[in-house]
């Protein structure tokens, strides 16, 4: 498979289709982020796009109150890192979340927001919110 | 064989280079043998063009400190941008390409608003990820000091125990930003910035400048009888992603660098003497005391509940008052810390001074520690 798409720009593309997806290395079964065109364990340069179900569990957070300008409106709001279920980790903003009830192992599941960002780099955003039982 | 600092603090009116020329004038000052004309190379660190909308900025400190025409080489690894520069300078002594040359660290901060300046730092964490979803530098190291005490048990009143200590340490630095000493309840009252990271739990936003002047060791013999040698130099990368990162309770960069430094030096932890740590946080530096094995992992805490990092401790950390009490301009913060450390191997510390100092470690953080440079000074015999 061409390498030539395992971009930062195809991950937002996907992100934009309302789909996570990481890259994953067929030689040693590594999934991975963000996306690059070679294993950064093994080094093989076979790896293709895997579908994650976006789901993980919360390893650490902490709630900005002071934040850069076009954040600020935000403010305060949650950050954190969550494992996926997969394997690797992603940073995201969490929504919908008491911040008393934040703490490791809380089961997230990531959300897509519709606005359209007109500037580059254009990516769509993403956050995490609580996983329903 | 000199060193040099402008003073830390909010110099009102002054560009960076003008700043610089201050540092580099003390350095000169310190040593008359010196002239401007046996520097060959600058090596300077800077961490951001849009403070002051400048860029191409080499030769201008180049200019500034009355080197003329010589090559200037300006490194950026943020707030570890002038350990990067004495990185540099180091190798290219040791390379022979250049006896004598000069190390300075620069940044100019505090005209720009906080909302300005918290952008900008964020700008040496990863654009696609972190700055695209809204993280601070505070909100980074809050991450480290939450996945801290979580592991570990560290608490918020540990985490201001540093900044009562460093602030107390930087009350006798009169080069210090902010020359004042604090109380625990003061700390752990002021407001949030990232949970659980309060205001006192941050280093300051500084102007300052720091010069070096270093020489091979021979050539060093014509120009002092007091020379402070460098003695280890370690260096290290990590992911520009704190989140891409297994361990989010320390930086892998600081111990290897540190290890690649107490290797080259031949010296063990227990062999320092002093030290300045890059506690752009509270929580680094209880991080750092770990990964610089101080003491063990997930025993920062203790160390500083302790007193053992107190300037009469039996390990002082961040005499000069660290980036919490004497300032954090950024590009400066490395070439300003061995300048505390120069003064101290050589008792020239003032009320600082640590008694019979021969051994110094200066740790220099960038970012979320994607960047690290370790440098341990030995006073010549």
């Amino acid at each position: 498979m061409s390498s030539e798409n395992k971009t930062i720009d195809q991950f937002y593309n996907y992100i934009s289709q309302r789909s996570l997806m990481a890259t994953r290395c067929n030689a040693c079964g590594l999934i991975f982020l963000p996306p690059r065109r070679g294993c950064p364990k093994c080094g093989s340069s076979d790896v293709e796009w895997t579908q994650l179900k976006g789901t993980g569990e919360l390893q650490t957070y902490t709630i900005i109150h002071i934040a850069p300008p076009q954040f600020q409106p935000l403010t305060p709001y949650a950050v954190g890192i969550v494992r996926l279920d997969e394997g690797p980790r992603l940073f995201g903003i969490i929504k919908d979340v008491q911040h008393k009830a934040l703490k490791r192992g809380l089961r997230l599941t990531l959300g897509f927001e519709e606005q359209k960002q007109e500037k580059w780099p254009r990516w769509p955003r993403y956050h995490f919110v609580p996983e329903k039982r | 064989m000199a060193a040099g600092e402008s003073k830390f603090g909010k110099l009102e009116g002054r560009y960076a280079r003008e700043i610089f020329a201050d540092a580099v004038d003390e350095a000169f000052e310190g040593s008359p043998k010196v002239d401007r004309r046996d520097i060959q190379a600058l090596f300077v660190g800077q961490m951001s063009d849009y403070y002051e909308h400048q860029g191409h900025s080499g030769p201008i400190f180049a200019e500034w400190a009355g080197l003329e025409n010589v090559p200037a080489f300006r490194l950026e690894g943020a707030c570890a941008s002038s350990g990067l520069a004495l990185a540099a300078a180091i190798m290219a002594i040791g390379s022979g390409r250049f006896e004598t040359v000069m190390v300075g660290g620069v940044e100019k901060m505090t005209h720009r608003s906080t909302a300005d300046v918290t952008e900008i730092l964020s700008t040496a964490s990863d654009f696609p990820t972190e700055q695209w979803n809204g993280l601070t530098f505070p909100g980074a190291f809050a991450l480290i000091a939450n996945a801290h005490m979580d592991r570990y048990g560290t608490t918020e009143e540990q985490l201001a125990r540093v900044a009562v200590k460093n602030h107390r340490c930087g009350a006798l630095n009169p080069k210090a930003h902010m020359a004042k000493e604090v109380t625990l309840e003061q700390a752990l009252s002021s407001r949030m910035i990232a949970y659980p990271l309060k205001l006192f739990d941050c280093s300051l936003i500084s102007d300052g400048a720091a010069a070096l002047i270093l020489t091979s060791p021979e050539a060093a013999k014509k120009y002092t009888d007091t020379p402070v040698h460098i003695v280890g130099s370690g260096q290290a990368s990590d992911t520009i992603g704190l989140w891409e990162r297994e361990d989010l309770t320390g930086f892998l960069a600081s111990r290897l660098a540190a290890r690649r430094a107490y290797e080259m030096a031949g010296l063990k932890p227990r062999d320092i003497d002093v030290a300045e740590v890059h506690d752009c946080f509270t929580i680094a530096e209880i991080v750092a005391y770990e990964d610089l094995r101080l003491c063990g992992k997930g025993e920062g805490g203790r160390l500083i509940d302790e007193g053992a990092t107190e300037i009469h401790g039996r390990i002082p950390v961040n005499t000069s008052g660290g980036l919490k009490s004497k300032g954090h301009p950024v590009g400066a913060t490395g070439a300003g810390q061995v300048y505390e450390m120069y003064r101290q191997l050589l008792g020239e510390a003032g009320r600082m001074q640590v008694e019979g100092a021969e051994t110094a470690l200066c740790h220099n953080l960038g970012g979320s520690g994607a960047t690290c440079a370790v440098h341990i000074l030995r006073r010549g015999d």
